[in-house]
């Protein structure tokens, strides 16, 4: 028996019918997209997995070389070396579409025109092990950059792929099965109602042709 | 304090709650700023926050280790969306 009561005529019937077919098409497309975002997405945590492990390992040897930038200079003076930039940055922000997650792509720029151009200070009051860490912090940035492009496509992506695996298990699941059931409804009780009248004309028929000239 | 030499707006803080409210800051005038990243140290006091624009483009709250080296919070992150989108932990 369906679920919700349904009137079990040829005009529902019809309804069902095409509500199953978009349904079937839906969810046939929905399952496509899901398995296509799945593969992208296996793409993206793999690519994110190596780049972290890149910017942790890049992060941890430019902080070990900072500390011994400020174990060879006073604190007051590194300080001052780097309060103010020389370079300053901008970023620009795009998006682009896969499969209809809109996912940022970063686009780095540099106010200066020279990258190598980092090291807001003269050299003969710092030193050396200074500009090493500056070096060593401006190439693990290029890495920290694509790491938050990479990382913040894969949450997105994570999400639309829990919606998408949602509504393809609803239409697999609820969806389908309730239009099928109906349809099945339907279809039995119209064929009940043909067979009942059919029996009734012929008992009319006999009646009538009974009363007519006592045929048998 | 090295990433203010390659041009970056830094803002450092000490303690947790100073960690909320300049993120909370940084966050409403959300226009202004991408990328934020967080030390893995202030990720506890700011999940809540960082949860919190996960599902939007921007901005891309992104941890990484601080001084005292890698804690695998990272990691983590990484882990929670594949459990989300897969279902199951499959790393």
């Amino acid at each position: 028996m369906p679920k919700a009561a349904i009137t079990p005529t040829r005009m529902v019937l019809n309804q069902q019918k095409t509500r199953l077919k978009t349904a079937l098409r839906g969810h046939k497309l929905l399952k496509d997209k899901r398995d296509e975002l799945m593969r992208q997405f296996m793409d993206v945590v793999r690519k994110n997995r190596e780049l972290r492990t890149r910017v942790e390992e890049g992060l941890t040897e430019a902080f070990s070389a900072l500390t011994v930038a400020s174990a060879v200079m006073s604190p007051d003076m590194l300080e001052q070396s780097i309060l103010y930039p020389r370079q300053s940055v901008e970023l620009a922000m795009q998006f682009k579409n896969i499969m209809s997650v809109n996912v940022p792509v970063y686009e780095f720029k540099t106010k200066n025109a020279d990258t190598g151009d980092i090291y807001p200070y003269g050299f003969a009051q710092t030193s050396g092990e200074l500009d090493d860490a500056l070096a060593i912090l401006s190439r693990v940035f290029e890495d920290m950059l694509e790491l938050a492009q990479v990382e913040k496509a894969m949450q997105l992506m994570a999400e639309e792929i829990e919606k998408t695996r949602r509504r393809v298990n609803a239409l697999e699941y609820v969806m389908i099965p309730e239009c099928q059931e109906n349809i099945k409804y339907i279809t039995m009780k119209l064929e009940e109602n043909d067979r009942s009248s059919k029996v009734r004309l012929m008992k009319v028929k006999d009646m009538v042709l009974e009363k007519a000239h006592n045929f048998r | 304090m090295g990433f203010k030499a390659l041009g970056l707006d830094v803002f450092p803080v000490s303690g947790d709650e100073e960690a909320l409210s300049v993120f909370k800051k940084l966050t409403r005038e959300n226009e202004n700023y991408a990328i934020i990243y967080v030390e893995e140290t202030f990720c506890k006091a700011l999940s809540a926050e960082i949860d919190r624009f996960k599902g939007s483009p921007t901005p891309a709250v992104i941890l990484i280790p601080g001084k005292a080296g890698s804690l695998g919070l990272g990691q983590s992150a990484l882990q929670s969306a594949v459990l989300r989108a897969v279902g199951s932990d499959i790393l």
